[in-house]
C-alpha cells in the first residue's frame, strides 16, 4: 500500500459518509477511498503552508449585518411550497419516526 | 472540424431597437431562436427544458407594450437563456441532478425577473455539470451537452450548456453562473465572451447555492457589447441578497469605446509554462495587441496564485458540503424511503447525488470535521488572503491582468472524467479570482491549429469591470473574426 491509499481508508470513509448523511455501496467506498486520498495529496501544498500572522478569509468583502425596515411583508404561499414535499399532512412536511419507543 | 458561420441575431442593442420601433415582433426574433433550437438540439442538448409556451407569452407582451406606445425595455424581444441552476416560478429546475427533479420553484431568481422586465424572453433552462460542479457537463444527470464546433468535444463547464447555447447561434444572450471558471472556462472553449463579475454586483437570490462565498451569475455573449448590456441589466443592488453590494449596476456599454491607450496591463507569468503552447501565445498576441493600441504592457510573477487551486479544492466543497445539506428528502426533490429519518436522509442522497457531487460533498465534510478543520479548512482560508494580498501587490503596478482561460481547448468526451484532479486542473487560471472576488472575462481570440477557439482570460481588482471590458473590447477588435462564434455544427 502506497502512501496515497493510506491518507484515507475505506473506514474513513464510511465514517465521513455517515457524517455527510450519504449511502454509499462498497463500490463507491473503495473508489472514494482513493480518489479522495489523490485529492487530498494534491492540495497538500496548501495543509504544508506557513500561515504563521496571515488570518483567514472566509468571504471576499467585509461583510457587515444588514440591517431592513421591521415591516410585514408577504411570504412564500404555504399550499404552494408543501405542494412540493415527497410527503405532507395537516400543513406539515411528514418524516419517518425520529424518536424510539418509552422504554 | 466541420463547424461553419452560423447566422447571426445581431447586436442586442439592434434586436431591442427593431423591436421597440415595431419594425420586427419580438415573436419573429423568438421565431428565429426557436426555430434554431429545433434543428440544433438534438446534436447538441443545450438545454433540460425548452419553455416555448412561456416565451410565446412572454413575447406577446413585449409586442402589445410596443403597441400601446410603452416602452418593453432595453432588452426587448431578446432571447435568452438560463442555466437549470436559475429559479424559474413554475418551470422545473433542476440544477442537472436527479434531486431535484420535477421540482417548481416557488419564486424567481432576481436574474430572471430583471430580464423580463427589461423584455427579454427566457427560452428555456440550460445544462449544466451537476450543482454545477465541473468543468465539462459530463456530471449532467441528463447526459452532456456536445461543442458546437466539434460535438465529439465537450463545451466546458459547468455552464455549459448556456455557452453551446449562445455558440450555435440559438440565442444571443445568456446567463450561467461562475464559482471557479463556470463562466469562463466554457466560454473560451466555446469561442464566445464570459464574464464573472465581481462578487456582490449580481444579486444572488434564487441561484441555487453551490460555495456561496464564491458563486456569481454573468453573461454569455458572441461580443463583448452584448456581454456588457446583459451585465448591466442584471447587476445592481438587490435586497433580497444580503451579499448584494449596495451599488447601481456599472454603465459598461457606454465606455466600451474609450479604448485601452495608459492602461498598464500585466502579463502573468506563472500560467504560461502550465498551459499548452497555443493557449499560452494567444496571451503573449493579446498583450501584443494592445500594445500596439497604446497600453502599457510588462509582464508580472504572481506565484502565490498557483496556491488558488488547492485552496479552492478545499473551500468549494466545504461550503458545498453544507449548502447541499438541504436536500435531505423532506421539503422538496426526491426522497428515497427508510425505517428513520436519518435513512431516509442517507438514501435520498445516496440515490439522488451524482459521482462527483458525492466526490465534494464527502472532501468538504472531511475538510470541517473534527481534528481535520485546521489543518485543510482553516489552512485554505489562509491561503486565499495570500492569494487575495499577491493580488493587491500586483495591481499596485497594473489596472488589468491577462491570463489564459484555460490550459488547454475544448477535450474530448470521456478524456478527463475518471479523473477528478484532471478535471479540477481545466480551473487553473480562473480559480484566483474567483477566491478574491474580483471581476474576470474570457475573451476568444485565436483558433488552435485543429480550427478550436482559443480563450484570453482580461482580470481586474474588485469593481474593475470598465477597464476590464474595455480591454476586452479592443481585444475583440484584434482577434480574428473566424474565432468567435456563433458556428453550425
Amino acid at each position: 500500500m502506497n502512501e496515497t491509499e493510506r491518507l484515507i481508508s475505506p473506514e474513513d470513509v464510511r465514517h465521513v459518509a455517515r457524517l455527510a448523511r450519504l449511502a454509499l455501496d462498497d463500490d463507491e467506498i473503495g473508489r472514494y477511498a482513493s480518489q479522495l486520498s489523490a485529492i487530498l495529496e494534491h492540495v497538500d501544498a496548501v495543509r504544508r503552508l506557513d500561515t504563521a500572522n496571515v488570518p483567514p478569509t472566509a468571504h471576499p468583502f467585509p461583510v457587515e449585518n444588514v440591517f431592513r425596515e421591521d415591516a410585514v411583508t408577504a411570504s412564500l404561499d404555504r399550499a404552494t411550497v408543501l405542494a412540493q414535499a415527497p410527503l405532507a399532512e395537516s400543513d406539515c412536511f411528514q418524516v419517518p419516526r425520529i424518536m424510539g419507543e418509552a422504554p | 472540424m466541420t463547424a461553419s458561420r452560423a447566422p447571426e441575431f445581431g447586436s442586442l442593442v439592434e434586436i431591442a431597437a427593431s423591436v421597440r420601433s415595431g419594425e420586427r415582433s419580438a415573436r419573429a426574433v423568438l421565431a428565429q431562436s426557436l426555430d434554431r433550437v429545433r434543428v440544433l438540439e438534438g446534436d447538441l442538448h443545450c438545454f433540460n427544458e425548452v419553455t416555448v409556451e412561456e416565451a410565446e407569452a412572454d413575447a406577446d407582451a413585449v409586442d402589445r407594450k410596443v403597441r400601446s406606445g410603452l416602452d418593453p425595455g432595453p432588452l426587448a424581444g431578446v432571447p435568452v437563456a438560463l442555466k437549470d441552476n436559475l429559479c424559474t416560478v413554475g418551470v422545473p429546475t433542476t440544477c442537472s441532478s436527479k434531486i431535484l427533479k420535477g421540482w417548481l420553484p416557488p419564486y424567481d431568481a432576481t436574474v430572471v425577473s430583471r430580464l423580463r422586465r427589461a423584455g427579454a424572453l427566457p427560452i428555456g433552462k440550460t445544462n449544466l455539470d451537476e450543482f454545477a460542479m465541473g468543468s465539462s457537463t459530463e456530471n449532467s444527470a441528463f447526459g452532456p451537452t456536445r461543442n458546437p464546433w466539434d460535438i465529439t468535444r465537450v463545451p466546458g463547464g459547468s455552464s455549459g450548456g448556456s455557452a453551446a447555447a449562445v455558440a450555435s447561434g440559438m440565442v444571443p444572450l445568456s446567463f450561467g453562473s461562475d464559482t471557479g471558471g463556470s463562466i469562463r472556462q466554457p466560454a473560451a472553449l466555446c469561442g464566445i465572451v464570459g464574464v464573472k463579475p465581481t462578487y456582490g454586483v449580481v444579486s444572488r437570490y434564487g441561484l441555487i447555492a453551490f460555495a456561496s462565498s464564491l458563486d456569481q451569475i454573468g453573461p454569455f455573449a458572441t461580443t463583448v457589447a452584448d456581454a456588457a448590456l446583459g451585465l448591466e441589466v442584471v447587476a445592481g443592488h438587490d435586497p433580497m441578497d444580503s451579499t448584494s453590494l449596495e451599488r447601481p449596476a456599472p454603465s459598461l456599454l457606454a465606455s466600451l469605446g474609450a479604448g485601452v491607450s495608459g492602461l498598464r496591463i500585466g502579463i502573468v507569468d506563472d500560467f504560461l509554462s502550465d498551459v499548452s503552447p497555443e493557449c499560452g501565445a494567444a496571451v503573449i498576441a493579446a498583450a501584443e495587441a494592445l500594445a500596439t493600441v497604446g497600453a502599457e504592457v510588462d509582464r508580472v510573477k504572481i506565484p502565490e496564485l498557483l496556491l488558488g487551486l488547492p485552496a479552492y479544492y478545499l473551500i468549494a466543497p466545504a461550503e458545498a458540503s453544507s449548502n447541499l445539506s438541504r436536500y435531505d428528502g423532506v421539503r422538496y426533490g426526491l426522497r428515497v424511503d427508510g425505517p428513520d429519518a436519518e435513512t431516509m436522509n442517507a438514501r435520498t442522497r445516496g440515490e439522488g447525488f451524482g459521482p462527483e457531487v458525492k466526490r465534494r460533498i464527502m472532501i468538504g465534510t472531511y475538510a470541517l470535521s473534527a481534528g481535520y478543520y485546521d489543518a485543510y479548512y482553516g489552512q485554505a482560508q489562509k491561503a486565499r488572503t495570500i492569494v487575495i494580498r499577491a493580488f493587491e501587490a500586483a495591481y499596485r503596478n497594473f489596472d488589468v491582468l491577462l491570463t489564459p482561460t484555460t490550459p488547454s481547448v475544448a477535450f474530448p468526451f470521456g478524456s478527463k472524467v475518471d479523473d477528478p484532479i484532471e478535471m479540477y486542473l481545466c480551473d487553473l487560471c480562473s480559480i484566483p479570482s474567483s477566491l478574491a472576488g474580483h471581476p474576470a472575462a474570457s475573451v476568444p481570440f485565436a483558433l488552435s491549429p485543429d480550427g478550436l477557439p482559443i480563450g484570453v482570460q482580461v482580470l481586474a481588482p474588485a469593481l474593475g469591470e470598465v477597464p476590464m471590458m474595455r480591454v476586452a473590447a479592443s481585444l475583440e477588435q484584434a482577434a480574428p473574426p473566424e474565432a468567435r462564434g456563433p458556428v453550425t455544427p
